[in-house]
C-alpha cells in the first residue's frame, strides 16, 4: 500500500487548484413522528475542478439528502446546518431567491427520472433557451442557437429539428441527455448527478455515462456522482466516498478503495455484489441486520451491530474519519489493522452463504413449455372513437421450456417483451398465438374453472417491489393466508402452513402480526416469496425480484432463492435487467429483443462465448465494480435505443442497431434486411442457439 | 372535495428515497401502531380537536338534553305562546306554545340520526359501486359511469323534493331517498381513485393467487381507500344536514308533528324580526354541527395524509 497514488484518467493541473465546492460538516435532519431523523450527520469534502467524487450508499444512507442539501432543494421542514462553500460563498444560509441565482448557473443537477425532471408542456429547445436566458443576457434567437448546440453536444441526432420536440417525444435515454444538456447549459463549475442512470437500461446507461463524462470535460466542472451501483462509480469516479447512516465512513481514491476496502462495511458491500465477469462463482456473503434508524442513534459506530470485527470500543464512541497511510480516510477503529492486511474485515462469518449455483443438474420433468407464443396489442388513436392505427408486437413467436429444479433467466432491455411473456403465462388462458403448457397441461385446452384453479396452485409470482405487492392494510399473517384461503384450506391448516412458510424463508414468527410498512426491504421480499410458496407451486415466476432491494440485502435473498430451489425442486422463470444477478441465479438464459428470443444457452457458455451481437453488447455494457478491469476491458457500445415494437423490421429485428450488420458484406446485409434469422445451434455447445445471419 | 388526499405509501420504485419518506411509524425497531400515529397527528390540529369537542357536546345535548326540561317537543303550553326565553322555557316558545328547547333537542336528534345514517349508507353504496366499476373495468365500468353521470345531471334536489313529499315525510323514508340521490358524486371520486389502486401490484398478485373478484374489492380495494372514505363520511354529514334542513325548510322533508332543525328554521324564518329566538337557536345548532364536522373532516384528512405538512411538521403551519 505504499505505492504512489496514480490518477490514470484525469491528470491534475500543476499546483493545487482551489476546490470548486467545499462542504463542511453538513448536517440535515427531517422532522418525523418519532423525533428528528438525522439523515446527514456531518459530511465534509472538497471537490476539485474536473474531478469526480462518487458517493455510494444504500437507500436511507443520506446520499440523496446530501445532494439536495448542496442544491438547496430540501423541503422547508428540513433542518440544515454546516457550510456549503461554492467559490467562497456559503450557500447554506441563503434564501431561495439568492439560491436560484446559483442553481443552474454555478451548480447543475442531473436527476434520476428524466421524465419528471422536464416540464412536459415546453419543447426541449424552449426549456434550454429559458435556462440560458435566466442566467445570461441573450436574445431569444441566440439562446435557441445555443440550445441547438447543446443538444448536439449531448448527442441528440438532428438537433435543429428535435429542439422543437416535447419531452414525451423522446425516449428515456434521449431525455436524460436533455437533462444533462440543461445541467451544463450555463457552464456550471459543479455538477450534481443523483442516480443519473438508475431509471435507464444497461446499454443506455453506458451511453449516458459517456455523455456525462463528455459534459464534464466540456465544462471542466467538478462532478458529484451519487449512486448505489458500485460498478458505475468504479469506471467513472476519481474518488469515492462510502456513506453509511448519514456519514462518510470511507473516502479514498477509486483504485485504493476497490483494491483493498478498509472500512468493514465497504468490504462487505463489495463481497455482496454479484459480478458478471468472474468465471468462478464465489458465494455471496450478505451483510446481516439492517442499517440503523436515524432517530436517536445510540452511541458508537452505527455499523457495529452488523460488523464481524467490532470491538467493545466500537460500541462506546463513534469513530471519526481519519487518514490511513496510503488509503485516504476511514472511520473505523481497526482501520490500520485492516489496511496492512493483518485483519480480514469480513471476519469469520460465513452466514448462510452457500454455493448458490447448482450447475446444470436439472433433469426433472418439464414444468413449463411455451411454443410460438404471440401477443400483440392494438395501438389506437382518438379519445371518443378509437381507431386502430397499428399493432404492437410485444411477444413474437417465443418458445422455451423449463424443467423442475431449473432456472431460466429472461433478459433484455425494457420493451423487449419479457414481462409480457410472464403475464401471458400467468394469465392461464389460451394465448393469442402458440401454446402454453404447464406441468403437461395445455392451458388453452382446459375448459373447467376448477381445473384452472388447480393450475393456479402450480404457478405463482414474486413481484418486483414488495412494498407495492403486499397490501399495506393487511398484517403478514393475513397476507400469507390469502392464497391458502383462495384454494379453500381450513383455518387450522392455514395456521400451521404459515408457521412452516415463515420458517422456510427465514423469518421470525413474530413478524406475522406486523404490517408490511413495519418490515425492512429484505423481510418484505421474504414475505412475498413465502406468499408465492404458500400453495406449493412447481413453477415460480420472478419479475425483477431483486431490483428493489439494497445490495447488502440482495445477497441474502439470492441465497434464499437458491436454497428453496434445491429443497423444493422448484422451477424458476426469472425476469431481470441486472445481468450480474441473472448470471448468479440462472442455469439457462434467454436474451430477448423486440419480442424475439435472439439467443439462448447455458449461463456459463452464454457469458463466456456470446454469439449474437446484441448479447455481446448487452454483456459489455454492464459496469464492473473493479476500476482496473473496468477501464481495460473492451466495450461494444450500442448506438440508439430499442425501437418501438409497432414497426418491427421485416428481417432481423436487431438490424438497425447491429454493429456486425454495418461491417458485413452485401449478401449478408441483404439477408439481414429481408429474412428473419432462424435459431442456429452452436456446434459443441448443446442448448446454445442464436439467431443471426452475420456471425 | 377530498380528491387531493394521497392514498397509501408512495411507491417504492425509486431506488433511493430521502429518509422523510421512510415509514414514519418506525422507531428503534418498534412499531408505533398506525392508529396511535393517526391519533397523534389528529390531536395536533387544534381546530379538529375543537370540532370533536363541539360534536360530542351536540350529541350529548341531543341525547340527554331532554332530561333537563319537563316538556317534550309536542307538548303545547297554551299559557305561553311566542314567549321569549325565560326560566320556564329556556329557549322560549313558538306560536303554538311548543317549548323551543325541547324541540331543538328533538330536532337535533332527528337531524343527526338522518345525517349520520345517510352519509354512512352513501359511503357504503358509493364505495361498492365505485370500486366495483373500477375493478371490473370494460363494459361494467362504462355502464356504471353512464348511470352516475346521468344521475349527476338530473336536478336531483327537485326530484328529491317531489318524491319525499309524496312519501308523507316519514324520516326513515327520507334517509332512503337522500341516499338514493346522494351517492353519485362520491362514487365518482371513489371510482377515479380505485382505477389507480386497481393497477397496484398487490391487486394483480391477488388475482394470480386466484382470489375472487368480490373478495379483492372488499379486502384490497376498499380498505385502501380508508382515508378517503372517512373524510368523505364526515363531510357527507355536513352535506346531508344541509340538504335535510333545506328540504324540511321548504316543507318537503320531515313533516309536523315531527320536528327537525329544518322545520324549526322554516317556522322561525317568518318571525325573525318579531321573535328572533325561534330562528336563532336552531340556526345556531346547524352552524355548530356543520362547522364541527368540517373541522373534524379537515383534521382527519391531514392526519391520514402522509404528505401533509401540518401533520408531519409538528403543527408548524
Amino acid at each position: 500500500m505504499t505505492r504512489a497514488t496514480t490518477r490514470p484518467r484525469t491528470s491534475l493541473p500543476t499546483g493545487t487548484p482551489a476546490p470548486v465546492l467545499s462542504v463542511r460538516d453538513l448536517r440535515i435532519s427531517f422532522p418525523s413522528e418519532s423525533g428528528p431523523v438525522e439523515a446527514v450527520r456531518g459530511v465534509s469534502f472538497d471537490l476539485l475542478p474536473g474531478r469526480t467524487l462518487g458517493v455510494v450508499g444504500e437507500s436511507g444512507s443520506g446520499k440523496s439528502a446530501t445532494a439536495m442539501g448542496i442544491m438547496g432543494l430540501l423541503p422547508p421542514s428540513a433542518g440544515l446546518r454546516g457550510q456549503v462553500l461554492l467559490g467562497g460563498r456559503d450557500l447554506a444560509g441563503l434564501g431561495d431567491k439568492a439560491l436560484s441565482d446559483v442553481r443552474g448557473k454555478s451548480i447543475g443537477m442531473v436527476f434520476q427520472d428524466p421524465l419528471s425532471a422536464l416540464t412536459p408542456i415546453f419543447s426541449v429547445g424552449r426549456l434550454l433557451a429559458d435556462t440560458l436566458r435566466i442566467h445570461q443576457d441573450l436574445t431569444k434567437r441566440a439562446a435557441w442557437e445555443q440550445a441547438v448546440e447543446l443538444l448536439d453536444l449531448v448527442g441528440i441526432p438532428d438537433p435543429r429539428n428535435r429542439a422543437g420536440s416535447f419531452p414525451h417525444e423522446f425516449s428515456g435515454g434521449m431525455r436524460q441527455r436533455v437533462v444533462i444538456a440543461l445541467a451544463i447549459a450555463n457552464k456550471p463549475s459543479v455538477l450534481v448527478a443523483d442516480e443519473p442512470t438508475t431509471a435507464l437500461d444497461v446499454t443506455v446507461q453506458a451511453q449516458i455515462l459517456d455523455v456525462l463524462r463528455l459534459a464534464q470535460k466540456e465544462t471542466g466542472a467538478g462532478l458529484v456522482l451519487i449512486t448505489h451501483d458500485l460498478g458505475v462509480v468504479a469506471g467513472h469516479a476519481d474518488d469515492i466516498a462510502v456513506m453509511y447512516a448519514g456519514r462518510f465512513v470511507e473516502r479514498a481514491g477509486v483504485d485504493e478503495l476497490f483494491r483493498r476496502p478498509v472500512m468493514p462495511y465497504t468490504a462487505r458491500l463489495l463481497a455482496a455484489v454479484p459480478t458478471v465477469d468472474s468465471g468462478v462463482h464465489r458465494p455471496l456473503a450478505p451483510i446481516g441486520g439492517e442499517p440503523p434508524a436515524l432517530v436517536d442513534l445510540p452511541a458508537g459506530c452505527p455499523f457495529a451491530s452488523r460488523c464481524a470485527v467490532a470491538l467493545d470500543a466500537c460500541r462506546a464512541a463513534e469513530p471519526e474519519l481519519r487518514g490511513i497511510t496510503g488509503h485516504g480516510d476511514v472511520a473505523c477503529l481497526r482501520a490500520d489493522e485492516i489496511a496492512d492486511g493483518s485483519l480480514d474485515p469480513a471476519g469469520t462469518v460465513t452466514g448462510d452463504a452457500q454455493e448458490p449455483h447448482s450447475g446444470r443438474a436439472a433433469t426433472g420433468d418439464v414444468v413449463l413449455r411455451v411454443e410460438d407464443l404471440v401477443k400483440t396489442f392494438p395501438v389506437t388513436k382518438g379519445a371518443v372513437l378509437k381507431r386502430r392505427v397499428g399493432t404492437l408486437h410485444a411477444v413474437n413467436r417465443v418458445s422455451f421450456e423449463l424443467r423442475a429444479g431449473e432456472t431460466l433467466g429472461l433478459v433484455g432491455e425494457s420493451g423487449s417483451g419479457k414481462t409480457t411473456t410472464l403475464l401471458e403465462i400467468l394469465r392461464l388462458k389460451q394465448p393469442e398465438g402458440g401454446r402454453i403448457e404447464i406441468a403437461g397441461t395445455d392451458v388453452g385446452a382446459v375448459g373447467s374453472a376448477a381445473r384452472i384453479r388447480e393450475l393456479r396452485r402450480d404457478v405463482q409470482i414474486v413481484m418486483q417491489d414488495p412494498l407495492d405487492a403486499l397490501d399495506p392494510r393487511l398484517p403478514v399473517f393475513q397476507l400469507l393466508a390469502e392464497p391458502l384461503q383462495a384454494i379453500g384450506r381450513d383455518r387450522e391448516s392455514i395456521r400451521s402452513r404459515i408457521r412452516e412458510l415463515l420458517a422456510l424463508v427465514g423469518l421470525d414468527e413474530a413478524v406475522s402480526d406486523r404490517f408490511p410498512a413495519a418490515l425492512s426491504g429484505g423481510q418484505r421480499q421474504r414475505v412475498g416469496i413465502a406468499r408465492a410458496l404458500a400453495t406449493e407451486p412447481r413453477l415460480l415466476v420472478l419479475d425483477e425480484p431483486l431490483s428493489a432491494l439494497d445490495v447488502s440485502v440482495q445477497a441474502g435473498v439470492i441465497n434464499l432463492l437458491a436454497r428453496l430451489k434445491r429443497e423444493l425442486a422448484l422451477a424458476y422463470l426469472v425476469v431481470a435487467h441486472d445481468l450480474a444477478v441473472v448470471r448468479y441465479i440462472s442455469d439457462r438464459i434467454a436474451v430477448m429483443y423486440l419480442g424475439h428470443i435472439v439467443e439462448t444457452g447455458d449461463t456459463e457458455t452464454l457469458f463466456s462465448d456470446p454469439k449474437h451481437p446484441y448479447t455481446r453488447a448487452l454483456l459489455s455494457a454492464i459496469p464492473v465494480p473493479d476500476p482496473q478491469r473496468e477501464r481495460a476491458r473492451e466495450r461494444v457500445v450500442l448506438e440508439g435505443e430499442q425501437p418501438s415494437a409497432t414497426r418491427v423490421p421485416a428481417g432481423c429485428v436487431f438490424v438497425d442497431r447491429c454493429p456486425l450488420h454495418r461491417l458485413a458484406d452485401e449478401e449478408v446485409r441483404r439477408r439481414c434486411r429481408t429474412e428473419r434469422p432462424a435459431p442456429v445451434d452452436v456446434a459443441g455447445q448443446p442448448g446454445h442457439q442464436y439467431a443471426c445471419h452475420a456471425v | 372535495m377530498a380528491t387531493d388526499v394521497t392514498y397509501g405509501a408512495p411507491s417504492g420504485a425509486a431506488a433511493d428515497r430521502p429518509p422523510e419518506a421512510a415509514p414514519p411509524a418506525w422507531k428503534n425497531g418498534r412499531n408505533l401502531g398506525l392508529g396511535r400515529l393517526y391519533l397523534r397527528r389528529f390531536l395536533r390540529n387544534r381546530l379538529a380537536v375543537a370540532g370533536v369537542v363541539i360534536f360530542v357536546l351536540l350529541v350529548l345535548f341531543s341525547a340527554f338534553g331532554g332530561l333537563f326540561t319537563p316538556y317534550t317537543h309536542s307538548d303545547a303550553d297554551f299559557a305561553a305562546l311566542t314567549q321569549p326565553p325565560s326560566a320556564a322555557h329556556w329557549f322560549g316558545t313558538n306560536q303554538g306554545g311548543n317549548d323551543v328547547y325541547a324541540s331543538a333537542v328533538h330536532g337535533l336528534q332527528r337531524s343527526l340520526v338522518i345525517a349520520v345514517s345517510v352519509s354512512v349508507l352513501t359511503i357504503v353504496v358509493a364505495a361498492v359501486i365505485g370500486s366495483g366499476a373500477a375493478y371490473f373495468g370494460g363494459r361494467v365500468e362504462r355502464a356504471t359511469l353512464a348511470v352516475i353521470h346521468f344521475l349527476l345531471v338530473v336536478p336531483s334536489f327537485l326530484i328529491l323534493a317531489l318524491v319525499s313529499h309524496r312519501l308523507a315525510g316519514d324520516w326513515r323514508v327520507l334517509i332512503v331517498v337522500l341516499t338514493v340521490f346522494g351517492w353519485m358524486s362520491t362514487a365518482r371520486v371513489i371510482w377515479s381513485v380505485s382505477t389507480s389502486l386497481r393497477e397496484r401490484d398487490y391487486v394483480t398478485a391477488a388475482e394470480f393467487m386466484g382470489v375472487g373478484a368480490l373478495r379483492i374489492i372488499l379486502r384490497h380495494l376498499i380498505p385502501n381507500l380508508g382515508s378517503l372514505l372517512i373524510v368523505n363520511l364526515t363531510l357527507g354529514v355536513v352535506a346531508t344536514v344541509l340538504s335535510e334542513t333545506a328540504l324540511s325548510f321548504l316543507g318537503f322533508g320531515v313533516q309536523t308533528p315531527d320536528v327537525s332543525l329544518g322545520t324549526m328554521l322554516a317556522d322561525g324564518a317568518s318571525t325573525v324580526t318579531s321573535a328572533p329566538w325561534l330562528f336563532a337557536f336552531p340556526a345556531g345548532l346547524v352552524v355548530l354541527l356543520t362547522v364541527s364536522m368540517t373541522f373534524i373532516g379537515d383534521g382527519l384528512r391531514d392526519a391520514l395524509d402522509p404528505t401533509s405538512v401540518t401533520g408531519a411538521a409538528g403543527g408548524r403551519r
